[in-house]
């Protein structure tokens, strides 16, 4: 059992897809995150004990190696890939409420900017550190963000900007979900914000990268 | 491919403020005449754009054109290129941005009447039609205000037209991030190429109806973006590095349609264009460290005719507005090198060495940027019969010069970046000459939802 869910973080840690995955190299023809995730299930291992043990341990190695520059992006993208297949085979668990992520993390680029590279990697790396995403794109409003809380009541906001121009955008969506749900935790990220912009439109916290926010995110959840 | 052969052969003539085919503006600015000129961009301060603060954006670019011109007059400055590179909503509403272009070509004028200081507006509205996903390149109701802004803004007095175009980014994006090669070159040589046809063609007709100067793109979505990215450490600068040289064969289709420079100073490839077209490019550095950082603060002047700092915001700092203390930073060096070319060619000659030889080593993307090795790689980008096959090439001929760099030990690169370098060529060994097959090869690997074939004519 334990070597099973061993094999499964590895298998992640490492970027292994499937069984048919060329990639990495040293684990060519083994079994991927996709086969072990099914035969833990099939073994009996609980979902949320897969989650917990292997997947998310895995993708905070993976966090770390890239925090120390010992690898780069595609690395970890394929091991959110590996980590994203044996989701999908948990899927039917967390629909059922046999296992909960750590909550729901709503991210989108501000309205009028179209900037999503440092997005997306903020939003793989929550994902990672065992967050549901509900990722709503480039060009976002309050409107949209609004109802995405309403669907998905006691989510984290994270917004991100690129330009200065737009940057002030953010200032709007705050108040918006303030109205809305004053309890909210709202996160922004981006080039040109930082601290003290974040005091002053009233949002909880600034991250200047993505491990920030990863780290933010748990101390909350926890 | 249109071009075959080099205009500049000899790394000895790839040399800054000197171009085969200058470009003469309305003002009187010779652009590769024989000086090298500042190019200062710059952007707001943190605000909103709406019919509110309307007046405040309009007092700011009046500001900024006039903090730079009087700077510039004190300097004694040969000359001036103000770049406006829209906003978003200075696009949406071409009126908004036409009447800023109203503001700084009338403040041109002045100086220039006044006092005989030469400037000139260059135009780079952004590129729309990226707002609706997937992008409509050909079909999108965004191509309209973005060519009224352009034929508008001309007519207001932009005299240079560059865009920073955006085909094929759809694909790029996430190319970047997976370090995948043949993705950049289905990108960058397959859509990229086909989007610059269909956009260079109208530009360049516009522009000739009103006898203004189509000047050219920049592969910054592309390129620039993996140079950032590289200097995050989120991927290899092998891999930046090969993406820079694949970008040419796009970027080039601007002068293939009839674009005469001077290239857009974010636009690294400007050296390879510089080499293959003759045409005069604009190109920044460590003056350019206010928008992003880079590893070729020296080398990017080496062959420059304008010399720019990307793009700076209208913030005050101790000595004066922003965009007017970086306008005197250019102007210092665009100064220093127009005494070398004052001095002749054995001073260029020298100058040129100490900006190569303080930055060639350190970073395979400065190595190609040296002239012996734009001249050596741009002969690899224009040999084959196909973009694509072109595009490998030229990244091929880049990954030897970086081998060679490594193996004389004169660069030192970690394992984590030499560990690519054969992932990389066994990739690019795999793309066919031929564009059809490459094209076969690739659309069941790419992911269709992200872009739309017909839109780039496929
Ligand atoms: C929610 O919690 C969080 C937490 C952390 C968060 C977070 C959210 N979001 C980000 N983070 C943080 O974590 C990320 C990972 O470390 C980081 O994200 P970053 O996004 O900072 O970092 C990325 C990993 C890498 N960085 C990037 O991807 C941005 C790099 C630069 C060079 C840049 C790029 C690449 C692009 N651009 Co744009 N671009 C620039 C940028 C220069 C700069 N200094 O940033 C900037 C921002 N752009 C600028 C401009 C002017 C423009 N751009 C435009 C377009 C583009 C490209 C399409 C070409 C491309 C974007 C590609 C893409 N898919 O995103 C246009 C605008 C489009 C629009 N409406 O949005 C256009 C207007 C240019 C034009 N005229 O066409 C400038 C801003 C000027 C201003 N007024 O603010 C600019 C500073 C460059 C410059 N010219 O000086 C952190 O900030």
């Amino acid at each position: 059992m334990e070597e099973l869910l061993e094999k499964l973080l590895e298998a992640v840690e490492f970027g292994k897809v499937d069984k048919k995955s060329p990639y990495p190299p040293q684990l060519r023809d083994m079994d991927g995150a996709h086969e072990l995730t099914i035969r833990a299930i099939e073994t009996g291992i609980k979902p949320q004990k897969i989650l917990e043990e292997a997947l998310i341990p895995a993708m905070e190695r993976v966090g770390k190696k890239f925090a120390e520059c010992k690898i780069f992006v595609p690395q970890m993208l394929m091991s959110a890939r590996a980590m994203g297949s044996s989701m999908f085979q948990l899927k039917p668990y967390f629909a059922s409420g046999a296992i909960k992520t750590k909550g729901t993390f709503i991210i989108g680029t501000v309205k009028g900017d179209l900037h999503d590279i440092g997005k997306n990697l903020v939003s793989m790396m929550v994902e990672g550190g065992g967050w549901s995403i509900v990722d709503l794109g480039v060009d976002v409003g309050a409107d949209k963000f609004v109802e995405a809380l309403k669907n998905n009541p006691g989510a984290v906001i994270g917004l991100s900007a690129l330009l200065t121009t737009t940057m002030v955008n953010m200032g709007e969506i705050v108040a918006n979900i303030r109205e809305q749900a004053p309890e909210t935790k709202i996160l922004i990220g981006g080039a040109p914000v930082n601290d003290d912009f974040c005091q002053k439109i009233g949002a909880d916290f600034y991250a200047p990268d993505p491990q920030k926010a990863v780290e933010y995110l748990n101390r909350i959840a926890s | 491919m249109k071009y075959k052969s080099l205009i500049i052969n000899n790394p000895e003539e790839l040399m800054f403020g000197i171009a085969p085919k200058p470009v003469k503006t309305r003002r009187g600015l010779e652009i590769g005449g024989g000086q090298v000129y500042a190019e200062l961009n710059f952007t707001l301060p943190v605000m909103s754009i709406n019919d509110n603060t309307l007046n405040q954006v309009y007092a700011h670019y009046r500001e900024i054109a006039e903090g730079a011109l009087e700077r510039a007059l004190h300097l004694n400055s040969k000359g001036v290129v103000l770049e406006f590179e829209t906003l978003l909503e200075m696009t949406k509403t071409p009126s908004i941005g036409v009447e800023i272009v109203k503001i700084m070509n009338g403040i041109c004028e002045d100086y220039y009447q006044k006092f005989g200081l030469k400037s000139e507006i260059r135009l780079t509205p952004n590129d729309l039609r990226e707002f609706e996903r997937p992008a409509k390149q050909r079909s999108s109701q965004f191509l309209e205000p973005l060519f009224e802004l352009f034929e508008q803004g001309m007519i207001a007095g932009g005299d240079l037209l560059s865009i920073e175009s955006t085909g094929g980014k759809e694909v790029s994006d996430e190319a970047l991030m997976m370090c995948d090669v043949k993705g950049m070159v289905f990108a960058l040589a397959v859509l990229g190429v086909r989007d610059m046809q269909f956009l260079w063609e109208k530009i360049v007709s516009v522009a000739n109806k009103h006898g203004k100067i189509a000047a050219g793109d920049s592969a910054c979505g592309f390129a620039n973006t993996a140079m950032v990215l590289a200097e995050k450490k989120y991927i290899p600068k092998v891999f930046a590095t090969i993406v820079r040289v694949i970008s040419v064969v796009r970027s080039i289709v601007a002068m293939e349609q009839g674009a005469v420079g001077p290239d857009k100073d974010c636009g690294y490839e400007g050296p390879f264009l510089k080499a293959i077209t003759g045409i005069p490019i604009s190109m920044e550095g460590k003056t350019a460290a206010c928008a992003h950082l880079s590893p070729l603060g020296n080398i990017a002047s080496a062959c420059a005719d304008l010399w720019s700092n990307e793009s700076v915001q209208n913030i005050k700092l101790l000595s004066g507005m922003a965009p007017t203390a970086y306008l005197e930073q250019l102007e210092y060096d665009a100064r220093l090198m127009n005494e070398a070319l004052r001095a002749g060619k054995m001073h260029c000659q020298v100058l040129q060495q100490l900006l190569v030889a303080s930055d060639v080593y350190t970073d395979p993307q400065a190595l190609i940027l040296s002239p012996e090795n734009v001249i050596r790689i741009s002969k690899e980008l224009v040999k084959g019969d196909s973009y694509v096959a072109n595009a490998r090439n030229g990244a091929l001929a880049a990954l030897d010069i970086i081998e060679e760099a490594l193996r004389s030990g004169r660069m030192k690169l970690p394992e984590l970046e030499t560990g690519y370098l054969p992932i990389l060529r066994d990739d690019l060994n795999t793309i066919p000459d031929n564009e059809s097959e490459f094209i076969a090869m690739m659309l069941p690997l790419i992911d269709q939802s992200k872009f739309i074939p017909a839109e780039y004519g496929l």
